[in-house]
């Protein structure tokens, strides 16, 4: 009789091909209990079973923060702005991290989860979220250290100057993590066609970290070259955070703004392969 | 009137063999280029006329139009022989995968258990794994408080809840994920399989969770292979066929329907299905033949069958005296009798063969017009070692047995009698 009022009452409707930009963000919402339970997973199992567990957390930027203050400061003699080179290392290694960690784990979303994804439906957006969410916790940790050192070297009576900007060290974090899981989600979306691309980004973090200035002050490149450096969106991420709490930087107003402009682009790319892909790709893998 | 919760309108799947892609960049990017410059791609087969050509009609259909509805309650069986459809089928309506075209429309949430134990993670504790479990089966966190002592109560797992699951015996684990599967509460269930899981004892109370499930007044889609687990559990079953749906209708005519047209098409791919998770392969294959040797599925009333089974023990060089059970069951009334060779002791066997044919012969078989599954087991002495349920079956026809034009009964039980009549007359009453 009334199939016009039946025809309104579908919770679900499964169809070939969704829109472009077809996310479902009530949907990942109302998953949001299963994205801290993987949030809670991967922090637990990350490091039980390890010897000095979540010490790991500050073993890490420790060691690089070492190696690269004698290699890169001491024997290489980079200039470091006129900082202390712990902390200009210090500050570069940890803001990169997060963003490295999101990229490299949410690459992986697609071939890393196929087996559940094979067998069960949830909003496949869900995981690389979660990544993002537990990188999170690490990054607290890293902060904390990064802290402690930097009182340490302020009551010292280092030159260095905190300042205001620290207030947007939380935009500077949504920035990274949308960055991250953009690129990671379109690596990741990628990669369920061609394989060989996850072997490109471990290697590719790397070089992406040496064209960001993280072991060099973006005053070190060339005025005539600073705008192929700006379309690195990390640069003008790592280049703030530091100026925002060592006071040295040299960065501009309208390179933050391609910074924002690439790592929209890059989440919005991203999105659309991902939601391409998520419908179909177990038929492929 | 009841609601029509599942709509699936001609929907259908393609899967594309081969060229899905060179899957590496560096041959896409040559295939690109050659095709810019009008040249052949380097990377495509080579048909037989000679030039390298584009084949497009490499594809596969896994489901072609296929439409149906699906009412509210309603417990659903969905059978075919492995490649009918039925998994492809079972993707799409859980999510996992988009269909080619049409559409399927469904009120109400969804839950599929197409594994149980999906996403379990070995380093969690048990409790936590319920709650990951069950968070990615779609149930919210107060969901999972209010049924977590239920279960682990029902997986029997209560001293070890706060151990790693990578310390639980495969049984534990096997009980927790089901015991988590079977806590779901979706308006539709969409089940694969999940009952070859466990020991006997378990697959039991799975079974019974599963006929409470479907008698609560959800909505079930049940895929199997164990013809017996559908006819008890699904009023109506669906047939599907080379992605067709051959048959839709009451359970009992689509098996009748599904066990013919699988003809006397005994393959081994088929045997994996019918084998519960313990079993040791070393049935190979199993028949059933008439007096003459020759495979029939047919019989009249009261014909000899012969149930053989093919072994080859070089996988278990343990066997030494081979023991040979079958259980018949009959399609409705169930299990209707069982006898194996440590009973009605060994035949003859030379130890020194690793494999052969076992040939049960059973003379005028005692039973009436229907259909009967055959299980066989094999094993040594002390243990079972393999069994193939609800592989093998027959049909009694029904014959004119007592010569009268009539037949027999077949709604009152399964065996026929040949009685002798007599009357004696009461010579009180001889006038």
């Amino acid at each position: 009789m009334n199939t016009e009022d039946k025809e309104k009452n579908w919770t679900t409707i499964i169809s070939p091909r969704s829109g472009w930009l077809n996310i479902n963000l009530r949907e990942l919402w109302w998953y949001r209990d299963l994205i801290m339970l993987f949030v809670r997973r991967d922090f637990v199992s990350q490091y039980k079973q390890t010897i000095l567990g979540p010490l790991w957390f500050l073993i890490q930027p420790l060691m690089s923060t070492l190696v690269f203050t004698v290699i890169f400061g001491t024997i290489a003699q980079i200039p470091t702005d006129g900082l202390p080179q712990v902390m200009f290392y210090m500050a570069g290694i940890t803001s990169w991290t997060y963003f490295a960690n999101c990229f490299t784990k949410t690459s992986n979303t697609f071939i890393g989860n196929a087996a559940i994804f094979g067998k069960v439906y949830f909003p496949r957006l869900a995981v690389p979220v979660s990544i993002v969410i537990s990188n999170l916790i690490t990054f607290a940790i890293q902060f904390g250290l990064f802290i402690v050192f930097l009182l340490y070297f302020y009551f010292k009576g280092s030159s260095i100057q905190p300042n205001m900007w620290i207030l947007l060290t939380p935009l500077l974090l949504v920035q990274m993590a949308a960055l991250g899981l953009g690129v990671g989600i379109l690596v990741s979306s990628m990669t369920t066609k061609y394989r060989d691309l996850s072997h490109a980004v471990g290697f590719g973090v790397q070089l992406w970290m040496y064209v960001t200035p993280v072991v060099y002050p973006l005053s070190q490149i060339p005025e005539k070259w600073r705008w192929l450096s700006a379309l690195n969106p990390m640069t003008a991420i790592v280049e703030s955070f530091r100026y925002a709490f060592l006071g040295a930087g040299a960065i501009q107003p309208w390179v933050m703004g391609v910074s924002i402009g690439m790592t929209t682009l890059f989440l919005i790319l991203g999105i659309i392969l991902f939601s391409k892909v998520e419908k179909t790709f177990i038929d492929t893998v | 009137m009841s609601d029509i919760v599942i709509r699936v309108e001609n929907l259908s799947k393609e899967y594309r063999l081969g060229d899905i892609g060179h899957g590496s960049l560096h041959r896409d990017m040559q295939s690109w280029w050659a095709r810019i410059r009008g040249k052949d791609d380097p990377n495509s087969r080579i048909d037989t006329s000679g030039s390298a050509k584009r084949n497009k009609n490499e594809s596969f259909w896994a489901l072609r139009d296929v439409s149906f509805d699906v009412c509210q309650g309603e417990v659903l069986g969905i059978i075919g022989k492995n490649g009918a459809g039925k998994s492809t089928l079972l993707k799409i309506l859980s999510r996992i995968t988009a269909p080619t075209t049409g559409t399927i429309k469904i009120k109400g949430r969804i839950a599929s258990l197409l594994e149980v134990g999906t996403g379990f993670h070995p380093e969690l504790t048990g409790r936590d794994n319920i709650y990951l479990n069950g968070s990615i089966l779609g149930m919210k966190k107060r969901e999972i408080d209010a049924k977590f002592d239920e279960i682990v109560k029902f997986a029997e797992v209560e001293k070890f809840i706060d151990t790693p699951v990578k310390r639980y015996s495969s049984g534990m684990y096997v009980r927790l994920a089901f015991a988590v599967a079977a806590h779901l509460e979706p308006e539709i269930l969409i089940i694969d399989e999940v009952l070859a899981v466990g020991d006997a004892d378990f697959q039991k109370k799975c079974l019974g969770k599963m006929g409470e499930v479907a008698k609560g007044g959800r909505t079930v889609l049940f895929v199997s292979h164990n013809m017996g687990a559908v006819q008890n559990l699904c009023p109506k079953t669906i047939l599907l066929d080379k992605g067709n749906i051959k048959a839709y209708s009451i359970t009992n005519n689509v098996i009748e329907e599904y066990l013919f047209s699988k003809k006397i098409d005994y393959n081994t791919i088929d045997l994996q299905n019918h084998r519960p998770s313990w079993a040791i392969p070393i049935i190979k294959s199993a028949r059933i033949l008439d007096k003459n040797g020759k495979v029939v599925n047919s019989f009249p009333i009261g014909a000899d069958i012969i149930i053989e089974l093919f072994f080859n023990v070089d996988t278990y060089p343990k066997l030494k005296v081979p023991v040979m059970g079958v259980v018949i069951n009959h399609s409705t009334f169930g299990a209707v009798t069982a006898v194996n060779t440590r009973m009605t002791g060994h035949f003859s066997y030379e130890s020194s063969c690793s494999s052969g044919f076992i040939r049960c012969t059973i003379e005028q078989t005692p039973f009436v017009q229907g259909l009967y599954y055959v299980d066989v087991w094999l094993g040594d002495d002390k243990m079972d070692l393999d069994t193939l349920t609800g592989y093998l079956f027959f049909n009694i026809e029904a014959t004119d047995i007592y010569k009268s034009g009539r037949i027999p009964f077949s709604d009152l039980g399964v065996i026929y009698l040949k009685p002798s009549w007599q009357f004696i007359p009461d010579s009180r009453s001889v006038l």
